[in-house]
């Protein structure tokens, strides 16, 4: 049997009643009271997330940046130093081994954050990197209000070092809920008092089940789920990620693919009758549901998944095989949910 | 607001966390503060038709939260004589109160002597605790 990895707030997760469960292969709160009701809070005011979890890389010094730029599909030369950028890691066939954010400290200084579930994998195609995962705690504050409660400002995908609360953190102008804030990273030992300072301003504490729900209302796809080692970024509708004009693992593959036009689209839909689409589901005209839940904000069904292009414009009726009943869906242009709805 | 933990003395048990009131040959059928408890804000009901008939321990529809789906099983066999609407429209009335607004389904007893096959409270309890 397989020991779950805890994080440094586990106890904290624990005392509140929030109910724990394996991913990744750590023991993660997926809610404390309402998956329904913690989604609102981070698209209403403010939320706080362990992200702990997550993987972290460096790399630095000479020849840095050439050994990222050479293996990451985004252009680090599009951002400077104090920003970040999302960007993938390919494999030679043009599959997407992790979606990460790279943040450029110097020309030759990075910290790459990445997927729990990929930080070997990652490892291992970046293997000049140092697996610095252990010595950093990660908590995301997400939400309207979230920068104010925390009494810092900080501008998206940028950061910085500084304090928050009395503790010394990473701030980074990210996340994976579609909201402003804030990804805090600090020291396994600071993340209680953290966290527990960021409670004390009101900050609902949420879990990965909300977390799942917001990223999917904003079509920020799932590694595992709608991307993996066997879909590309051109499928994934991630082509922007990835600069064509330079050189990286696999990029012959998706230049190619972008000028052919892919076979498969990864496509945003709502559902038009009551029923909610799951991952694995059948669409019946030819293809497959990779994330699917109902919307908290928009009270229907929502999901992402793999059609044919021919089906992939917005507008297009598709029919979910939601356990032996056709349910209609169609799909809708990515965001599925957008702040000016409020 | 999701209701406190509890098993009113009043009704009978199916080991798999439904419970029935039983009026003569009639029975209002719903699920146990355990089962909502376990599956979280429901967020979907899906029923069975007005008229249809069901049948002891089989599906009868289903009942979705955010994460999760599960089968919906009919403690006893009948026909549907009235489905909640207001569960079908609201589904977390289920979590706020399951034995009272949050019932599901009527049922015109096929077969009453089944009814003696059920839990009583002190029985589904136990059930409860070896879980």
């Amino acid at each position: 049997m397989q020991t779950l990895r805890r994080t440094p707030l586990y106890e904290r997760h624990a005392a509140l009643g929030a109910r724990l469960v394996p991913f990744a292969g750590w023991e993660m709160p997926v809610q404390y009271t309402s998956i329904v009701a913690e989604h609102r809070a981070v698209r209403t005011s403010a939320g706080v997330f362990d992200v702990s979890h997550m993987g972290q890389l460096t790399l630095t010094g000479d020849g840095a940046h050439d050994y990222l730029q050479g293996r990451l599909s985004n252009d680090l030369d599009r951002i400077g130093d104090g920003y970040a950028q999302y960007t993938l890691l390919t494999n030679e066939r043009g599959g997407i081994t992790d979606d990460l954010i790279a943040y450029r400290r110097r020309a030759d200084d990075y910290l790459l954050v990445v997927n729990a579930a990929n930080v070997e994998a990652d490892h291992a195609a970046l293997d000049e990197t140092d697996d610095v995962s252990a010595e950093w705690a990660l908590l995301a504050v997400q939400g309207p209000e979230a920068l104010d409660r925390l009494g810092t400002a900080v501008e998206p995908f940028t950061f910085r070092e500084d304090d928050v609360l009395g503790v010394h953190c990473l701030v980074a102008g990210t996340g994976y809920t579609g909201e402003r804030g804030c990804e805090l990273g600090c020291a396994p030992d600071d993340a209680a008092q953290l966290w527990d300072a960021i409670l004390e301003r009101g900050v609902v504490p949420c879990g990965l089940g909300a977390r799942d729900t917001l990223r999917l209302e904003v079509c920020y796809p799932l590694h595992g789920n709608d991307i993996s080692p066997e879909r590309t970024p051109i499928e994934a509708g991630l082509g922007w990620a990835c600069a064509l004009e330079k050189e990286f693992t696999g990029v012959e593959v998706l230049r190619r693919q972008k000028e052919e036009g892919p076979a498969e689209k990864l496509v945003a839909f709502v559902m038009e009758e009551k029923a909610i689409p799951r991952h694995g589901m059948r669409v019946e005209e030819g293809g497959e549901v990779t994330s699917g839940s109902l919307s908290p904000m928009l009270d229907v069904g929502i999901g992402l998944g793999y059609v044919g292009a021919d089906h992939a414009e917005p507008g297009t009726r598709l029919s979910i095989d939601v356990r032996g009943r056709p349910k209609s869906a169609r799909v809708v242009k990515k965001p599925i949910y957008k702040r000016e709805e409020r | 607001m999701a209701a406190d933990e509890s098993y009113p003395g009043d009704l009978k048990y199916h080991s798999e966390h439904d419970w029935a009131r039983i009026e003569g040959d009639a029975a209002t059928i719903g699920i146990t503060w355990y089962a909502q408890d376990a599956l979280g804000e429901l967020v979907h009901f899906e029923p069975p038709e007005q008229g249809g008939s069901l049948a002891k321990d089989e599906s009868y529809g289903e009942v979705e939260s955010v994460k999760a789906v599960s089968d919906l099983i009919s403690p006893l066999s009948g026909e549907v004589i009235e489905v909640n609407q207001a569960v079908v429209e609201a589904p977390e009335t289920v979590n706020e109160d399951p034995y009272g607004e949050g019932w599901l389904v009527k049922l015109r007893l096929s077969d009453p002597g089944e009814v003696e096959t059920l839990l009583d409270v002190e029985a589904y309890k136990k059930l409860l605790e070896e879980q």
